[in-house]
């Protein structure tokens, strides 16, 4: 079962694009992807503001057992990256043998492609991190 | 509120059950469950599945099974919490006693696994992470829980050996489980060096696919005193859930499972009791590295000591606090719907003194832990031998 229906592709666009973060006006706490709610204060306004897209290595794994969407990356390094902001994103760590994926490692996110529907569906973009 | 006991128990057919479909392995387990407590009538039905949908085509499961089993009329609900909905199955159906909308209730948990390819069943299961910042990008269970054990490593030094050592266990546990779907020993060995799925974790850490049912029968427990026939009455002493930051990406902590503990406090407190008091517990195991967390947040151990409980021996048959003697999802098997429902029916079995060959020797207390995601929803019970 694909999820790349081109609605629901395209209104991911302002944070897999343009990398389009929220922060909160009450207690100043950055969400990406933007939200109604900040899960921090409840606090409900907020201003648009870009993502820091410098980061490091929180942990990591290396899948070999990868989803349907996935399969032809493997083995692929997948990790959770905190970004300057404090702002934490799961995402595969791309440009680099995986096996010299490291915690504590210095990433920056790039724009990539990250899944498609078969030959002649929706592509969809998003982010990988690469070695800084 | 009043007082709620378990006064039937039963299973399906666990396994990869090729001849028995969702509502056959669903009514073997509710005809074991009431056959056992010696009734032919109930109040209400639950129903835990977590996504019967994506397995096999088919919604509405209450009102679908309260027909299978002949009780049509009776109102029948399922209940949905990921890996977590057979607990919360259990759950709801404590609440419906306990508030007196019913005496009897029927609480359940199917999943039927294996009418779907591999992919297909991944793909469901991912279902339960968040599907536009986690499985978008690519990450699995096995994955995600992979990346908790890189963290629990390096935070603590828990090591690969004590992963390990969980499913070694189990397996152990399993082994004396008729009931169990994988009932051979396994090593440390055979675990370290299986096919990996996603690293550090290897297949054996993994849980298996599984198609079964489970069944209690609730009754209020002035009608469970009545049904008791002898046999000890198992009284539910405490029930707590909690919920967390569903991405694993979200969690200030990601070596803690603050779901559990929460849950587990709520589960205590209502009990009057605290960790100090469990003689034994099922826990969910649905990777190696989950027993070790869970144990830590249930507060069965000290934080960081969870690595070192399995490969000590204290949580083994035979230690201090035995932790999964049925083989837990690791060896028994893991249909994600039951689980939650099985942990009872395992504890219940322990607390009646009827569990065999794996008997906890003056099992009075017990507690059960299921949880959904990585641990997003957690639902905890404390089931105890009424005076």
């Amino acid at each position: 079962m694909s999820t790349l229906n081109p609605a629901r592709v395209a209104r991911e666009f302002p944070s897999r694009y343009r990398l389009e973060a929220a922060r909160c006006d009450a207690c100043g706490a950055v969400s990406f992807p933007p939200r109604l709610v900040c899960p921090s204060c409840r606090g409900r306004k907020f201003k648009v503001v870009p993502l820091q897209p410098e980061g490091k290595v929180l942990t990591w794994t290396v899948i070999h057992v990868g989803p349907s969407s996935h399969k032809h990356e493997v083995p692929y390094a997948l990790a959770v990256v905190e970004l300057a902001d404090g702002v934490r994103i799961t995402c595969q760590i791309a440009d680099v043998d995986p096996a010299q994926v490291a915690a504590g490692m210095p990433v920056r996110l790039e724009f990539r492609r990250i899944q498609e529907d078969g030959e002649a569906g929706v592509i969809a973009y998003g982010h990988k991190a690469v070695p800084a | 509120m009043r007082d709620v006991a378990i006064v039937g128990v039963g299973l399906s057919r666990w396994g990869e059950v090729w001849d028995a479909s969702l509502r056959t392995l669903w009514t073997e387990a509710a005809l074991a469950a009431l056959d056992d407590a010696g009734l032919d009538r109930v109040d209400s039905i639950t129903v835990g599945s977590m996504t019967p949908g994506l397995f096999v085509g088919q919604e509405h499961l209450g009102a679908l099974l309260a027909d299978e089993l002949g009780m049509a009329g009776v109102p029948a609900t399922r209940v949905e919490s990921a890996c977590a909905s057979g607990g919360v199955a259990l759950k709801v159906g404590f609440a419906e006693v306990a508030a007196g909308l019913a005496d009897i209730v029927l609480v359940t948990g199917v999943e039927k696994m294996t009418d779907v390819s591999g992919d297909e069943c991944t793909a469901a299961l991912a279902a339960a992470a968040d599907a536009e910042l986690e499985v978008f990008y690519g990450a699995t269970f096995p994955g995600l829980y992979a990346m908790m054990a890189r963290a629990h490593m390096a935070r603590w030094g828990t090591t690969r050996e004590q992963l390990a050592m969980v499913a070694v266990k189990n397996h152990r546990h399993g082994a004396l489980n008729p009931h169990a779907q994988y009932r051979q020993e396994i090593t440390v060995k055979d675990v370290i060096e299986a096919a990996k799925v996603a690293e550090p974790l290897t297949i054996l850490d993994c849980s298996p696919i599984t198609d079964g049912a489970a069944a209690l029968v609730l009754a209020e427990i002035g009608v469970a005193r009545k049904l008791a026939k002898g046999r000890p009455i198992v009284r539910v002493a405490g029930v707590g859930q909690a919920t967390d930051r569903i991405a694993l990406q979200s969690r200030a902590d990601l070596t803690t499972l603050p779901a559990t503990t929460l849950a587990a406090q709520r589960a205590f407190k209502m009990a009057d009791k605290g960790p100090a008091d469990v003689h034994l517990a099922e826990v969910h195991d649905c990777f190696t590295i989950a027993e070790i967390v869970v144990v830590e947040a249930l507060g069965l151990c000290k934080p960081g000591e969870g690595g070192c409980q399995a490969s000590s021996g204290r949580t083994a048959l035979g230690g201090e606090l035995p932790v999964n003697p049925s083989g837990g999802l690791k060896s028994k098997g893991h249909p994600v719907g039951a689980t939650g429902v099985a942990q009872a029916v395992e504890i219940t079995t322990q607390l009646r003194g009827a569990a065999g060959k794996r008997q906890v020797k003056g099992a009075r207390v017990g507690l059960t832990q299921n949880m959904g995601g990585t641990g997003a929803s957690t639902v905890v019970h404390i089931l105890e031998v009424a005076s």
